[in-house]
């Protein structure tokens, strides 16, 4: 709206008594594009809010279901999602990368050099991969063993260095320790790769070389390996040796306290932490991520700046696309109701996350969470995952829902 | 600015007022959406239809791969208030 109109609209609405209209909207600044950030731009602007959506891509590319792209069920464009509908709906959108934060002065340097100011900021940088945390592993690396942990041109990578690979070959997925961005993720991609060579390349096999002794979803994952791909797929826990300590990208190798492990295909999920913005805003401590209110979603370190999605910590959500879709809607009442001087009432939040173990198989698990001591904690007695040794059509209403998932939350966030 | 958008907006449904859902039913939107998909959309549903099938997901009396899971995170009281916001601000745009 601009000023002119503004003034003319005030001006009329003196007329009309209706002195809220006389003010200028307040102004929010959301960083990040993707689940959480551009569902919180949405809800902010449909309360009356003017919204900036700071994101530098042109697309989205989405992360969930993106492992079906490797096992080849799916197409990379089915991922891919644009910014025309946020647009169109009065959100600003500066396809720039912020770069400096001034949380005093409440600006926002984007990368050419445009300042943004704001009332309040909501950031959703999502995850950067921490190549501190793995010897051996960084950008340059990633060229030869892929992460795809952000899906794009990592997840065709890989996806054709599957393809390429002889039958009998060794697929070989290094899973990091807690937290990451989607617990469940290593090993519903392992069972799909698994369903890949159990379909085209049947005498392969696949390791997890794993940092931690449990894992989201375990029993359910383990008894469907099991039940469907033999003695295909091998897990290594940290108390077994798991823990891979190095990589060696030009020979394919893991390294592990207990010795080495050559891939013929190596996918390594690196150690993660909050996109680097969010260090640069002061909003992370030593962990690398970012402890928020859990009302509010305000970052406890920093004022005026609130942190969803995969950058936040703060009790049992899982850093989910639900969660962050979830998480966002939350903050976005409570932004607007510190703006508008009221207090935000407490939320409940919801994370509902599908896992395919192989096409028509899915299993879920699910969490309510309030706040409770600071954190957002579990809802005793909620939650938990999909029963176990359920029969054949369970597991395949619960692929049905997942589609529906997909389709609902993409429609909400990008439609 | 509700005013503004009765003079100068579209004539569509009203997009969910966030601002007034009451505890956990903003989250509800994630999966059932104005689309109906493979997941129902609440939009065709009463406020009584959706509170009693919460009830009977809580209680087990209705089967569910997921949903029992969900509803156990909600007491009655809270069940009502989302399933009236999810009829009347939170209908899915």
């Amino acid at each position: 709206m601009s000023l002119t109109r503004r003034t003319l609209l005030a001006t009329s609405a003196a007329a009309l008594a209706a002195p809220a209209l006389a003010q200028a909207p307040a102004k929010v600044v959301v960083i990040g594009g993707g689940f959480a950030g551009a569902t919180a731009a949405r809800f902010l602007q449909r309360e009356g809010v003017s919204v900036t959506l700071v994101e530098p891509n042109a697309q989205y590319i989405s992360c969930p279901f993106s492992n079906a792209v490797l096992a080849g069920l799916r197409d990379l464009s089915q991922q891919t999602f644009t910014y025309k509908a946020i647009a169109a709906q009065g959100i600003t959108i500066a396809q720039q990368a912020a770069t400096q934060i001034d949380a005093q002065a409440r600006r926002v340097t984007l990368t050419d050099g445009t300042v943004l100011t704001y009332d309040r900021l909501v950031m959703a940088p999502g995850i950067d991969l921490n190549f501190a945390g793995l010897p051996g592993y960084d950008e340059a690396a990633s060229t030869l063993m892929p992460h795809a942990w952000k899906a794009g041109p990592q997840t065709t990578l890989l996806r054709q260095q599957l393809e390429a690979m002889p039958d009998g070959g060794a697929v070989i997925i290094s899973a990091p320790a807690n937290p990451f961005r989607c617990p469940p993720g290593p090993y519903e991609r392992a069972s799909l790769i698994a369903w890949y060579l159990k379909t085209n390349k049947p005498k392969s096999k696949l390791l997890i070389l794993d940092a931690k002794d449990a894992f989201s979803k375990q029993s359910l994952f383990t008894a469907a390996w099991k039940e469907i791909y033999g003695d295909m797929i091998e897990w290594i826990g940290l108390s077994g040796g798991g823990k891979v300590t190095e990589v060696k990208a030009r020979e394919n190798i893991f390294v592990t306290e207990f010795g080495e492990h050559k891939a013929d295909v190596g996918n390594v999920i690196p150690p993660q932490r909050a996109g680097r913005i969010a260090t640069i805003a002061g909003a992370t401590d030593q962990t690398g991520w970012c402890p928020i209110d859990p009302v509010t979603f305000e970052a406890k370190l920093v004022p005026n700046i609130h942190v969803i999605g995969d950058a936040a910590v703060g009790g049992g959500m899982p850093k989910s696309a639900f969660a962050a879709n979830a998480q966002a809607k939350a903050c976005a009442y409570a932004v607007s109701a510190l703006l508008r001087g009221d207090n935000p009432a407490e939320p409940k939040l919801i994370n509902t996350c599908y896992s395919l173990v192989k096409p028509d198989y899915a299993i879920s698990v699910a969490g309510v969470y309030a706040p409770a001591k600071g954190l957002l904690a579990d809802v005793q007695g909620a939650g938990g995952v999909s029963v176990a040794n359920a029969p054949a059509s369970v597991r395949a209403a619960e692929a049905h829902y997942a589609d529906g998932w997909f389709k609902t939350i993409t429609q909400e966030v990008f439609g | 600015m509700a005013l503004l958008f009765c003079l100068a907006g579209p004539a569509s449904a009203a997009p969910p007022d966030v601002s007034k859902a009451p505890a956990g039913a903003s989250a509800c939107l994630g999966c059932h959406g104005a689309s109906e998909t493979e997941l129902p959309s609440l939009n065709k549903l009463s406020a009584s239809e959706i509170e009693s099938a919460m009830d009977a997901f809580r209680s087990g009396a209705r089967e569910a791969t997921l949903m029992n899971r969900i509803a156990k995170g909600f007491t009655p009281d809270e069940t009502r208030a989302l399933a009236q916001w999810l009829v009347t601000q939170g209908r899915a745009p």
